[in-house]
């Protein structure tokens, strides 16, 4: 009875719509029409004796308003089918707990399967590079996690600490043959410095103020790299940035190189593997800490400033600390990716630490449902593999991007993993669901 | 000389970060427009100007600052409206600027092609059509990206709007190309305020004057909308509590939708105006001015319209005097540094009422 | 005669703008006892309560805990964290504050940080694994364990705060601040939306806080049922000044306290007369 009364609603709600449908994808194409007029349908040019040219372009402007029109009617349509869009109602619980349980095993698998990469793709330098570059977001995903998933302090600029990190191992290394190995926590630690530096002005500030402050900071960094021509090469950026050895060891084709001492055939994939061995190695070390910490009276103090600032106060917990620690841990690990990614390149530029990076690592940390390890993985290889995708399409690629963050943002504004695991339990340790858990105020 | 100074400095670094800091560059030379003629005369540098002269040198400087500050202040109203509304940046805002720009220099472009040749009819219709559309953009990007959001969790909009921005910046440049897009000079003409004896100028040219008129003009005109008409009275009730705005009969939708298509119409105007001042738009200007837009909406206190233009009018001032008499690389780290230093000591702003912690 | 005395507030004064939340306020609290503060609405209690914890800065005046060793802090000079800290004042609030999205166990063991902080050689012995740092996690979740089964949450310990009922949380906030092993316990209307039967527990809770463990409580209350039965001492205030102390019955009968509720709030000022009859 009651299935059947609602059949019939939703039976008459959709013999209702179809004008109603098609007044939507009327209007959306007019509007798409005004939009698109001028931007679509001329096409300016500056001439080579500096001229504006300009000419039409009606076809194309009339197929995207033809797109528009289709897609709205799509749209609509799945949108009384289906229902409300969103996340939440399209997988259900069920599939949610099936998920949290499969996410018991799909880490152990993924590491597994990580440690195998360079074995299975042994041949294929893309895969390895790919892989590489992933790890790379991977590890940054994390370390941005302490500031934001943890702490609960939004980090628009994120990508500063990369940068120092790249920019400290390149210089110290270029300028006084420092070995990677003790540049990389040199590095590191000039980061984490940087952190506590930028921690301290904006311990005050709360919500957009602290993103916009540290945006403004990201800038900073990045514009200084570009004037301070005498010490960074400015945007030339530096060049012949040595790479890493094996402990002393290069993984070069010379006679002192791993390849002539262990007595088999040099290759350059030697190299790409080594690399790829030991930003595992960083990432996984980042994870493990971050782990740990988390369990660490000051992990849990970081989660419960995220959760409330006062009620810290209240408890004794000294908040300033707790802020430029959490600042400083996350600029540490972004230090060190940093310095692997010198390492890696050979080279390194301002054009390398725009913003879009830190918009990048912050979407990786959203979208991996802030606070979990695993997400912010699963993320960062969605993220870069999508991004991947769109290698050939070039101009179109941070088109793609920005409305991936927008539809993400749309779909699930609490990231694929949305809860949050305990430190610590007395008889059994039960999943939080994000919907308790605070963002933070910053 | 100057213009040549810029090129080489433009072909100097790679192209991506050229692109960026591109707008830097556009402002430097236009900066200069001021003294340019003169520096064609009289071999002096900016230096020496600013030993021999130091108060013209000043008082040009001053001048070019408001100017430059009007065009940050309109931009500023857009964020503050917004953020006093729904409380977010809106940080497509730079962008939706942006648009308004190649929508002034499209119409331009067509007006000059069919022939109108009265500079005030072009003017009038260039603003309209760009007020007109680029207020439909911001429209539709508070549809699309930021309603189905307006009640999620804080961070989800704010990224939205990121993407958003990435969105406009990049479709512009696919659908208008990369190259920095020139117009020819529509308004010349000027005042020589003052010359002095060895033949320094100060020059106030019309092109100043209207962009600072304008921004008086739209700046009274949106007040008294704010403050005097329904539209306003609702936009200020939405401000305070939308549930309760809501209760008594505000349509909540409909007002964040006009805060959006007003912000995006002055946008519109400011884009306007650079077009006209600097004689150029490209698709990488919204970033960095819609920063600094957002540096002047906080220093005057977000939320407040009047605020908003001081703020742009302080930015522009401290942005031109230090590239006056400090570094021109370094203006944009300055006007950073300005921002972080106003929310540590004032967190908020100028004209902003104080926060009382509540506990 | 400080031994008696944990707390002496001196003409205390705080100002808003122009605006005197609170004139000149003097008023002790004793040790190993329980001090209500109450009075209308608006009458600059919760004003009082955030200069004594740190929250506000007091315009003028001194506010002064004397611990059981007889070292004295002047609490005006510190600033927020460190009362709780040093001088050990814990508070909760009027309208919760938990740590919503964390465990019933976590936020207890939040509450230990400054205890596990050192025992963890603030971070770095704890990172590897040290074991003092080990016993000192098992003796945090061991008071915290004493203290979910005092307010009996024990079942719950594993679920997230903000998962629990209202008179359950405002327990939990409770636990909390007892768990930084405050020499004052401050409480922020603490009966507020509980009902008859939550309410009593709780006078159980808090008299046993005071009489097995010796902790001194200041409350603000509106539950006359609660601090009639409890306090030791009530301290009356309207419009930010003290008119009235005295044990309960001497407080009921004052026909200044009356007057003042009577001209706030019938309701309140009937449960006044009532509780006296």
């Amino acid at each position: 009875m009651t299935a059947l009364s609602q059949e019939t609603v939703s039976a008459t709600r959709t013999a209702a719509g179809i004008p109603f449908i098609l007044k939507k994808a009327f209007l959306s194409a007019l509007v798409a029409l005004v939009l698109f007029s001028l931007m679509i349908g001329i096409r300016t040019e500056a001439g080579p004796d500096g001229q504006l040219t300009y000419w039409t372009r009606f076809g194309e402007l009339a197929s995207i308003v033809g797109i528009v029109f289709g897609g709205s009617i799509l749209i609509e349509l799945a949108r009384q089918w289906i229902g409300p869009i969103g996340a939440e109602k399209l997988v259900p619980p069920a599939v949610h707990r099936g998920m949290s349980i499969l996410g018991n095993y799909l880490a152990p698998a993924l590491l597994i399967f990580t440690l195998l990469v360079p074995v299975i793709f042994y041949n294929q330098r893309y895969i390895l590079d790919l892989a590489i570059l992933v790890l790379t977001y991977v590890m940054l995903g994390w370390g941005l996690n302490v500031v934001v998933g943890l702490a609960g302090l939004l980090d628009l600029g994120y990508v500063a600490f990369y940068a120092v990190g790249a920019y400290s191992y390149a210089l110290l290394a270029t300028n006084f043959g420092w070995s990677f190995w003790i540049c990389l926590p040199l590095a590191g630690i000039l980061a984490a410095m940087w952190g506590v530096m930028l921690g301290f002005p904006v311990l005050r500030l709360r919500g957009d103020y602290l993103a916009i402050v540290t945006l403004a900071f990201g800038e900073i960094i990045r514009l200084v790299i570009i004037n301070w021509q005498s010490l960074t090469g400015g945007p030339n950026g530096v060049t012949g940035i040595p790479r890493p050895t094996l402990f002393g060891i290069p993984l070069d084709n010379s006679d002192d190189g791993l390849a002539a001492k262990l007595g088999i055939e040099y290759s350059p994939t030697h190299r790409i593997v080594f690399l790829f061995y030991l930003i595992l190695a960083l990432a996984l070390l980042t994870n493990w800490v971050t782990i740990r910490l988390r369990r660490l009276p000051i992990g849990r103090a970081w989660e419960a400033l995220r959760e409330d600032e006062v009620a810290c106060r209240a408890l004794g917990i000294n908040t300033t600390t707790t802020k430029l620690t959490a600042f400083a841990t996350g600029a540490l690990f972004g230090g060190f990716a940093g310095a692997f990614f010198a390492t890696r390149q050979g080279f390194i530029s301002p054009e390398s630490f725009t913003f879009q990076e830190s918009a990048l690592v912050l979407a990786i940390v959203v979208l991996g449902g802030m606070g979990s390890q695993l997400g912010v993985a699963l993320a960062a290889l969605a993220m870069i593999g999508g991004f991947e995708l769109f290698r050939g399409l070039e101009i179109y690629r941070m088109l793609v991007f920005g409305w991936a963050m927008v539809l993400i943002m749309i779909w699930r504004p609490r990231g694929l993993i949305g809860h949050r695991a305990p430190t610590v339990y007395l008889k059994k340790a039960q999943a939080i669901s994000s919907d308790l858990v605070k963002e933070g105020h910053g | 000389m100057r213009n040549e100074l810029c090129t080489s400095l433009y072909a100097k670094a790679s192209p991506v970060a050229a692109v960026s800091s591109l707008l830097l560059q556009q402002m430097k030379c236009s900066r200069a427009a001021g003294a340019q003629e003169l520096s064609q005369e009289l071999p002096l540098s900016g230096v020496k100007l600013r030993q021999r002269q130091p108060m013209d040198y000043f008082t040009q400087q001053l001048i070019n600052g408001l100017v430059l500050g009007s065009i940050y202040g309109l931009i500023a109203i857009g964020y503050t409206m917004v953020y006093g509304i729904v409380g977010m940046i809106n940080f497509a805002h730079g962008d939706i600027f942006m648009i308004g720009g190649f929508i002034a220099l499209i119409t331009f472009l067509i007006l000059i092609s069919i022939g109108v040749t009265a500079v005030p009819l072009i003017l009038l219709v260039v603003l309209l059509v760009a007020m007109a559309i680029t207020a439909l953009y911001g429209w539709t990007v508070e549809r699309i990206a930021y309603r189905p959001l307006r009640h999620s969790f804080r961070l989800a909009p704010m990224l939205s709007a990121i993407g958003m921005s990435f969105v406009l910046t990049n479709y512009s440049q696919v659908a208008q190309g990369a190259r920095v897009k020139p117009i020819p000079p529509l308004i010349t003409g000027g005042y020589t305020l003052h010359e002095s004896a060895d033949g320094f100028v100060i020059q106030l040219s019309n092109i100043q004057i209207l962009v600072v008129i304008t921004t008086i003009v739209l700046l009274l005109i949106f007040n008294r909308l704010v403050l005097r008409t329904r539209l306003g009275r609702d936009m200020r009730a939405c401000e305070q509590d939308q549930t309760m705005a809501a209760l008594l009969g505000v349509n909540v939708d409909r007002t964040i939708s006009m805060t959006f298509v007003i912000g995006a119409a002055l946008a519109a105007v400011a884009g306007l105006m650079y077009l006209l001042y600097y004689g150029q738009v490209d698709f990488n200007m919204g970033f960095v001015a819609g920063i600094k837009a957002f540096t002047a909406a906080v220093l005057g206190g977000i939320g407040s319209l009047p605020g908003a233009v001081l703020g742009g009018l302080a930015i522009g001032l401290i942005e031109t005097f230090w590239s006056a008499y400090f570094s021109v690389e370094y203006k944009d780290v300055a006007a950073f540094s300005i921002l972080i230093i106003v929310l540590i000591f004032m967190p908020t702003g100028l004209l902003g009422r104080p926060e009382v912690e509540k506990v | 005669m400080s031994g008696e005395r944990i707390l002496n507030v001196d003409q205390l004064t705080m100002r808003f703008g122009g605006i005197v939340a609170v004139q000149d306020l003097s008023f002790s609290a004793d040790r190993r006892k329980i001090t209500a503060l109450i009075g209308p609405n608006g009458a600059g209690k919760t004003t009082v309560f955030n200069c004594i914890t740190g929250f506000y800065k007091p315009t003028g005046g001194a506010i002064r805990l004397t611990h059981d060793d007889g070292k004295e802090i002047v609490l005006e000079r510190l600033n927020d964290f460190r009362i709780a800290k040093q001088a050990k004042v814990a508070r909760t609030f009027q309208n919760i504050r938990l740590f919503p999205g964390m465990t019933v166990l976590e936020n207890l063991m939040v509450a230990q940080h400054n205890m596990l902080m050192r025992a963890s050689g603030f971070t770095f012995l704890g990172l590897v694994g040290a074991p003092n740092y080990r016993n000192a996690e098992a003796h945090a979740i061991g008071l915290a364990t004493d203290w979910l089964k005092r307010v009996s949450l024990l079942d719950r310990a594993d679920d997230a705060a903000g998962n629990l009922a209202y008179g359950d949380q405002r327990r939990l906030e409770i636990a909390r601040a007892m768990c930084t092993e405050p020499a004052l316990l401050c409480l922020d209307e603490p009966a507020a939306g509980l009902n008859a039967r939550e309410s009593a527990a709780l006078s159980e809770l808090l008299l046993s806080i005071r009489n097995d463990l010796g902790t001194s409580i200041l409350l603000i209350e509106h539950d006359m049922s609660v601090v009639m039965e409890i306090s030791d001492h009530i301290v009356v205030m309207d419009h930010g000044v003290k008119i009235a102390q005295g044990t309960p019955r001497e407080v009921r009968d004052d026909p200044k306290v009356i007057a003042a509720y009577l001209g706030a709030d019938e309701e309140e000022a009937m449960a006044v007369m009532e509780s006296g009859s």
